[in-house]
């Protein structure tokens, strides 16, 4: 919540707790080293003081014991805290299936989200609780990072790829989001609010914000506004679209590569990078063509054409 | 006849340990010369295994004839200044400057070949910057790749005029008599600097000329 | 030995006069000098920024300044901090006048190299400020691209040649250093019996050679890619943005190190001096310094975590990230042990000593913070890890720096001076930092990014918090400025051992000769022989 001042940030994730829970061990383990220092220090130097100018203090040498314990304790310390930010942040950079994907844009300095119905917001996202939520990503410009720390999730915004990050709110409520990488004058000022509602609240703005056509439908008429139709068709010179998005795709050096967003994005922009077995490198290059929305839309489109739907024909 | 009016410099205890400390200097400023080229050569390998035939077609627009030719002067140059450290280390002091001679002949070859080659690129708008102006395949990664030739062939080139600028000053000196069988170790550590130099262009060659 | 009286007739200081005897010194120790003044200059001027910074933080709205000067702000204080006062603090300062002293030789390998790597750093210096006073720069003193490269309006090629050009310096530096310990250690002194600031300067040389070439390359890129738009790092010209975040991170991380490496040797001897006990574990000290060089050069991308790097990759990153803090930690248990049962002193270098005990144990555990990976992912680019570095760097680095500067002051200068501020602008200090940088902590897990200059009104407290500990923290280091200065014309004289300290360099006279000693020292005691005090015939004359 906006507003009043605080210790300590209000969890508003599913992930949130966790984050808080691992925190806590890192604070405890931080103050007792801290204290254990400070109160080493502090009594020698009190109980060891120097009480006359001839004293002789005794030359105490190392023990191997003494240092290999205290280089195998904090070891021991450090590397559970490995283990256990390794296995969250595991957690949180793999979306569940099923969630809800909102596209964002970030460009300076202002971010744009798009639900997939096509209701757009500027600066400010709808959210329902108790639903995971995928942001897939990118930037028009420099480089952002979208943060909101109720949720405690961070992920840059870079042009020229896409990112992804995702959470589950858990309790309604408006929670501030900001741009974490500086971008300039207004770095300040790139901020937002995420709204996060009941889902039959959710429900209900869905339906009440104007919306504008989905993005998949935009990407669609995009699709056939470009030509793409006269390649990528049922036995046409082009690869099928159809089922693509997620599958392991062979290419003609022998490698293979993942078909994600980041991949579609390159197909489009420089299409000779990377060829399929078995076609040729005849695809055009739509690079200054299309900016990063229309990319986006592009992608939700073909996205859309997951399992046996019709393609672009 | 020999000159080693101040050869000791006053901190040093004696003439070996100036040039066991010369000489480990030298090796490790190249370290770092492998460190700031290793960083170049970093960029080139991502962008080239991410562009691979954007690289091919690039490397086509370099005339390979002219690089084999630069390797070769360049490697030459390496022959004759290991010969003038050899004069130097016999005390052969005629040998010696004819040597250095050669050597900054030969770089001066190489440089000259290089200028054309940058010439005939600002010629036929090649040089991205300037008037780039492209139509063949893959035309941002060919200005790429082309940014990577200029970016390293000049940081090479700037390297291999600081070593004529280093060879000309152990020209004087030698033809001042300063150099002896006793003391050389500024002959020494400029061949190690031009060997450096040399090797550089070793792997820039089939980086560049020859991709594909 | 012949100076009996307590400041020998000629000394390195007035063996010769004018600036030309200044201006074209080849002695190490008025090199020194040399760096002291520019890097001092420095940190008022990085100081200077930072005022104005909190300034304007001590409201959630930006009130103070425009947006862009307060971008080219905190830009210009991280440039001038990080690259004109602590990459050269220590080393260029207390590194050169003491690395020869301490192996007994008379100057460095190189002296007219040293002489070189000041003006290089003075000439990239003027760049850099040139470009400050042309306009600034609002790039972050990270330089991220494509912002830099294609968006900035600012003086980003004038800064980044200034950069460039100061880079230099830090090469020479660490080359200097490394040849001299090699090659010029007098008889007697085995690698084994070498005080750990050399240790821990040989350590930092080692990455001033390794890391700072490949910055080099980075920042090359970026003014080609400004100027010329050459597309390495745009990603319309089929580049990488991210790519440059590596280049930067291999040399930046390390350069951390840097920072804090020589710090480490100056509290390796201030605690021994002022417990009066050899120093406990030093081959676990000599060692650790040298693992925290090697390992600083596998942890970069712990700075990338949330950059689109791929999950494996952070993965190790981090794994390697936990791995560094061991060394640091080692040293911390043993100059504890170092300390017990011991006879310690109060003396102001000591507060400072043991001020840096205490706050890079607490930034040293953050740093564990941002090495976990899903603590990072929400800390990160927030104002916890602006604290966390402040808390090493200042809380760190500077202490060590001044308790280094004070310690040695009288060997510097022959002047002692006047204790009783010593301590009260130590205290200072210490309380003025803590209450400047502990708030950012909380602000920082609260959610309040970096590099803002308008903020949610609920952060004011914490803000307003840290901004009241920058006022004292400014008089803290104004303070010494004073009696320092003051101490040249009226300290007291110190003899050449004033602190009872081990170490060739306290055997010579303060100030010392030109030439160091007059004699060169044969070693045959370990470093830290404090047991065998009293018997001051251990160092023998040649």
């Amino acid at each position: 919540m906006e507003g009043y001042f605080r210790l300590f940030p209000e969890a508003a994730s599913t992930i949130a707790g966790r984050v808080d829970g691992l925190f806590g061990f890192l604070i405890g383990v931080s103050l007792f080293f801290t204290a254990l220092i400070f109160a080493l220090l502090l009594v020698f130097a009190i109980r060891y003081r120097r009480r006359s100018e001839d004293e002789q203090p005794p030359q105490i040498e190392s023990r191997d014991w003494l240092e290999m314990t205290w280089i195998l304790i904090p070891l021991v310390l450090v590397m559970i805290m490995f283990v256990w930010g390794a296995k969250l942040y595991f957690h949180m950079m793999n979306p569940p299936d099923g969630a809800l994907e909102i596209y964002a844009i970030g460009k300076q300095w202002m971010w744009q989200f798009q639900h997939p119905e096509g209701q757009r917001e500027i600066n400010e996202l709808h959210v329902p609780i108790g639903h995971p939520v995928k942001m897939t990503m990118t930037s028009q410009d420099v480089i952002h990072s979208f943060f909101v720390p109720a949720f405690r999730v961070k992920m840059d915004v870079v042009p020229g790829r896409f990112t992804n990050i995702w959470f589950e709110a858990t309790k309604p409520g408006v929670y501030h989001l900001f741009c974490a990488e500086y971008c300039g004058t207004m770095h300040s000022g790139m901020r937002g609010r995420v709204v996060a509602m009941r889902p039959t609240l959710y429900e209900e703005w869905l339906r009440s914000h104007v919306r504008g056509e989905p993005m998949a439908s935009i990407g669609k008429s995009l699709f056939e506004q470009l030509g793409c139709p006269t390649c990528h068709r049922a036995d046409g010179r082009a690869p099928s679209l159809v089922g693509l998005f997620g599958t392991t795709v062979p290419l003609q050096s022998g490698a293979t590569v993942t078909a994600d967003e980041s991949y579609l994005r390159e197909s489009i922009l420089n299409p000779r990078a990377k060829i399929v077995t078995g076609y040729q490198p005849i695809m055009p290059s739509f690079q200054g063509q299309i900016n990063a929305e229309e990319l986006t839309q592009l992608i939700a489109y073909i996205k859309s054409l997951g399992q046996g739907q019709e393609d672009g024909s | 006849m020999t000159k080693s009016r101040s050869a000791l410099a006053h901190h040093f205890d004696n003439l070996g340990q100036q040039y066991e400390a010369s000489t480990l200097g030298m090796w490790a400023f190249l370290l770092t010369e492998i460190m700031f080229f290793g960083g170049l050569f970093l960029g080139y390998a991502v962008y080239r295994s991410a562009y691979l035939e954007g690289f091919i077609e690039g490397s086509h627009h370099l005339d390979a004839i002219l690089g084999t030719l630069m390797t070769a002067i360049l490697i030459g140059s390496s022959l004759t200044m290991a010969l003038s450290v050899h004069a130097a280390q016999v005390g052969h002091n005629k040998l010696l400057v004819r040597f250095l001679l050669l050597t900054m002949f030969l770089g001066v070859a190489f440089l000259s070949i290089k200028g054309y080659e940058y010439w005939h690129k600002y010629h036929t708008h090649m040089v991205p910057g300037f008037t780039f102006h492209y139509d063949g395949p893959h035309p941002e990664i060919v200005r790429l790749f082309l940014s990577l030739y200029f970016i390293m062939t000049s940081m090479h080139a700037l390297h291999m005029i600081i070593g004529l600028g280093l060879q000309a000053v152990l020209v004087m000196m030698a033809w001042r008599g300063r150099f002896s069988s006793e003391y050389h170790t500024p002959v020494e550590i400029v061949g190690l600097y031009w060997h450096f130099v040399d090797i550089v262009w070793i792997f820039l060659y089939p980086l560049l000329y020859l991709v594909g | 030995m012949e100076t009996t009286s307590l400041t020998p007739r000629i000394h390195y200081l007035n063996a010769d006069y004018g600036i030309k005897s200044w201006l074209f010194t080849t002695d190490h120790k008025r090199i020194a000098l040399l760096y002291l003044s520019s890097i001092t200059l420095m940190f008022f001027l990085g100081g200077a920024a930072a005022t104005l910074m909190r300034l304007e933080l001590m409201t959630p709205q930006g009130d103070l300044m425009q947006p862009e000067t307060y971008n080219k702000l905190f830009t210009i204080h991280g440039i001038i901090m990080v690259f004109f006062f602590l990459i050269p603090s220590i080393p260029a300062v207390l590194g050169n006048f003491l690395v020869p002293m301490m192996i007994g030789a008379r100057d460095l390998a190189f002296p007219r190299v040293n002489l070189l790597s000041w003006y290089v750093f003075t000439l990239g210096g003027l760049f850099t400020l040139a470009a400050m006073i042309a306009g600034g720069v609002d790039t972050g003193w990270t330089f991220y691209t494509p912002y830099s490269t294609a968006f900035s309006n600012s003086y980003v090629i004038l800064t980044a040649v200034g950069v460039f050009i100061t880079g230099f310096s830090s090469i020479l530096t660490g080359l200097n250093f490394i040849v001299t310990v090699h090659t010029m250690r007098a008889p007697g002194l085995t690698w084994f019996r070498l005080p750990l600031f050399i240790w821990a300067h040989y350590a930092t040389s080692i990455i001033f050679l390794l890391g700072t070439p490949v910055l080099a390359i980075a920042i090359v890129l970026v003014g080609l890619e400004h100027a010329f738009g050459i597309g390495i790092f745009d990603p319309a010209l089929g580049g990488d943005p991210v790519l440059f975040q590596h280049l930067f991170w291999f040399y930046s991380h390390p350069a951390v190190y840097i920072m804090v490496l020589p710090s480490m040797g100056v509290v390796s001897e201030l605690i021994p001096c002022f417990s009066r006990k050899r120093i406990f574990g030093y081959s676990f000290i000599a060692f650790s310094s040298i693992a925290i060089a090697v390992l600083g050069f596998f942890v970069w991308g712990h700075h990338m975590f949330v950059s689109s790097q791929s999950v494996y990759a952070s993965m190790i990153f981090s794994f390697m990230s936990m791995f560094v803090a061991i060394p640091s930690a080692v040293k911390v248990f043993n100059w504890t042990a170092t300390i017990y049962k011991g006879s310690v002193s109060y003396a102001s270098p000591m507060l400072y000593a043991l001020g840096f005990i205490g706050l890079f144990t607490m930034g040293g555990l953050t740093g564990l913070f941002l090495a976990t990976l899903a603590i990072d992912v929400h800390v990160h680019d927030t104002y916890f890890v602006v604290a966390h570095f402040h808390y090493i760097m200042v809380g760190g680095a500077v202490m060590g720096y001044l308790g280094g500067i004070h310690f040695w002051w009288p060997k510097i200068t022959g002047r002692l001076y006047p204790e009783g501020w010593a301590k009260f602008s130590a205290l200072m200090v210490f309380v003025g930092f803590n209450l400047t940088f502990f708030p950012q902590y909380v602000l920082g897990y609260l959610g309040m990014p970096r590099r803002y200059h308008m903020y949610p009104p609920e952060f004011q407290v914490l803000n307003v918090m840290s901004s009241a500990g920058a006022s004292i923290l400014a008089v803290g280091y104004l303070i010494p400025l004073v009696y320092l200065t003051w101490s040249l014309r009226y300290g007291a004289l110190a003899g050449s051992n004033p602190w009872g300290a081990t170490g060739l360099e306290w055997q010579t006279a303060s100030p010392p000769p030109t030439e160091n000693f007059e004699e060169t020292p044969v070693v045959t005691q370990p470093a830290y022989s404090y047991g065998s005090l009293g018997e001051e015939g251990e160092v023998h004359v040649d």
